[in-house]
């Protein structure tokens, strides 16, 4: 049987235009760019098209301000520790929110270690942080507010343009983690006024091992990894180019598909939700209902965990994916869920289905008749449904 | 990433249930990291004559207790006592290292139950079945890392050898 991909902010299938961008250079294309003979002009100026291509896609002012990486996490550390460690004369305050991504909080934790200082804000029933908050949050010493764009587990967008304003106001360099948002939802980094930017190239069908930190112009960072020059000085390393020339390709595709994507993802979602309540009964829906990525359910289903849903589902060949601190090897309840309000066997029991261009109103259908049986299934066997009462 | 046997246990769960009236009843469980696992026994003979499990958890946690089921019914209490977490892992052909704190759930609650037997038999007053918030220590005074076994100091959340997250579930 063939799988059904609901899981698609882990894993997206590579769009056939994006690989057949990939085959070309890897056929043609082997160039370094930084090489002053004409095979390194070939793959500069494929280089250059690509990065022409991602700054159009989250609007930079011009393509110089798109660094290309490893990933998110690699944009994420970079737009981290690079700021820390070129402010640190200034100050050592950085400011976060409670329901960052691991290569945020860990990132931090290091820095920790290194003598500075975090304060971590919380966020409301549906996970937004106060703008208010940051602004009372920011002191002398402070050089950074990172805050994520969009949360992996829950979907919920963060108040973004109005922390900017704050943090421009405050002089405070402005990073925010968009890595579940840039190629999904419209982006205008100079309408958004953060000073750098994270993203992947995975989220929108493109490449995994391959992303983009964006740096506005002026911006005051230290460069992660030391040695050539290349990308603008600010990453050094030949670059990955045939995973950037993918990411320049699903860029494009981005541009033009988004709306109809949106359109489609909303319908699928919207079909989800409306139908859940006919299959299974005790959960509760997690995020913003407004303020939300177009494409992510997040649900948590009470008196289970979510690790055995995911298998009983993939044994059905539907691939989702949970939050249960069980299946994230971390032995913990994630701190996303519990910020937002869920208890522990809540945030146990918490899946997250996320839609995409390859999914159909068939596979919506599926889903929730085998999710039915699963959850009954988990629940006969659950000494919490026995015992509500406790 | 789980062995078959594992898969066929928690997709084919033996003696799930309750049993009414049980002569001995053991609840063991950790919030933090999520699994709960209550037993109940009918003894006869001093003999484990039936047995059934309910459990919230992951799928190991799930295999655990359909394994440790299969391998009490029948044994006598005192081979019973001695069935250790590493047998029904063993059993289990194995479980992924960061899930090897599952099985301990499964031995603590049929030591438990047994021992709600016993002290009842002896006419002691049956304990209010408690969850236990943390892990006991197991390797006796020391605390071990879940994931690399190394050696962390108590109350310690972050473990340096394999730079991972403890919380309280060393």
């Amino acid at each position: 049987m063939a799988m059904i991909n609901l899981d698609h902010l882990s894993a997206n299938p590579l769009l056939p235009a994006v690989q057949a961008a990939m085959i070309e250079a890897i056929q043609k294309n082997y160039g370094n760019p930084s090489s002053q003979h004409k095979i390194g002009d070939q793959a500069a100026v494929a280089l250059d098209k690509a990065r022409e291509s991602v700054a159009g896609l989250i609007h930079c002012a011009t393509p110089k301000e798109v660094v290309f990486t490893s990933g998110g996490t690699e944009s994420i550390n970079h737009a981290i520790k690079g700021v820390a460690f070129a402010k640190a004369d200034k100050g050592k305050h950085i400011v976060t929110s409670n329901i960052e991504h691991n290569a945020v909080l860990r990132t931090l934790r290091r820095l920790k270690m290194m003598g500075y200082q975090v304060t971590s804000l919380p966020v409301d029933e549906h996970g937004r942080v106060d703008p208010g908050d940051v602004a009372k949050a920011i002191t002398d010493e402070t050089i950074l507010v990172t805050i994520m764009h969009s949360n992996n587990e829950i979907g919920t967008i963060q108040p973004i343009e109005e922390i900017a304003r704050i943090t421009r106001d405050k002089k405070v360099i402005f990073h925010s983690d968009a890595t579940d948002s840039v190629g999904v939802v419209p982006m205008d980094v100079q309408k958004l006024g953060v000073d750098l930017l994270s993203f992947a190239s995975n989220t929108f069908y493109g490449p995994t091992g391959v992303g983009g930190l964006y740096v506005r112009r002026g911006t005051m960072i230290w460069p992660l990894l030391d040695g050539g020059v290349q990308e603008n000085n600010k990453r050094a390393g030949t670059e990955n180019l045939i995973g950037i020339i993918g990411m320049g390709a699903a860029a494009e595709l981005a541009i033009k598909d988004m709306p109809s994507r949106i359109t489609y993802a909303k319908h699928l979602k919207e079909k989800l939700l409306r139908e859940l309540p006919n299959h299974i009964e005790e959960y509760i829906v997690n995020g913003h209902p407004e303020w939300s990525l177009p494409h992510l359910v997040s649900i948590s289903i009470k008196y289970i965990e979510g690790e055995s849903v995911v298998l009983l589902l993939d044994e059905e060949s539907i691939a989702v994916s949970t939050r249960s601190a069980c299946a994230a090897g971390a032995l913990q309840a994630s701190h996303v869920l519990l910020s937002i309000g869920r208890d522990f066997a809540d945030a146990q029991g918490t899946m997250v289905i996320t839609f995409g261009e390859d999914n159909t109103e068939e596979d919506v259908e599926r889903f929730l008749t085998v999710l039915q049986v699963a959850v009954k299934t988990l629940r006969e066997i659950s000494p919490l449904y026995q015992k509500p009462a406790n | 990433m789980y062995s078959k046997t594992v898969m066929d246990h928690f997709k084919n769960p033996r003696n799930v249930g309750v049993i009414e009236g049980a002569d001995g009843v053991g609840e063991v469980g950790n919030p933090l990291c999520g699994d709960m696992m209550s037993i109940y026994l009918k003894i006869k003979d001093e003999k484990i004559h039936d047995i059934k499990f309910q459990t919230f958890g992951c799928g190991a946690a799930i295999a655990v207790s359909s394994m440790l089921s299969e391998m009490a019914k029948g044994k006598s209490l005192d081979d019973a006592k001695r069935i250790s977490n590493k047998d029904v892992a063993d059993a289990l052909e194995g479980l992924p290292k960061n899930k090897l704190h599952c099985s301990n759930l499964g031995a603590d609650a049929l030591k438990l139950a047994i021992q709600d037997y016993e002290d009842k038999k002896a006419g002691k007053k049956r304990p209010t079945p408690k969850r236990a918030e943390k892990h006991e220590h197991t390797h006796g005074d020391k605390c071990y890392c879940p994931y690399c076994d190394s050696e962390v100091e108590e109350g310690a959340t972050f473990c340096m050898a394999c730079q991972t997250d403890l919380e309280e579930a060393h």
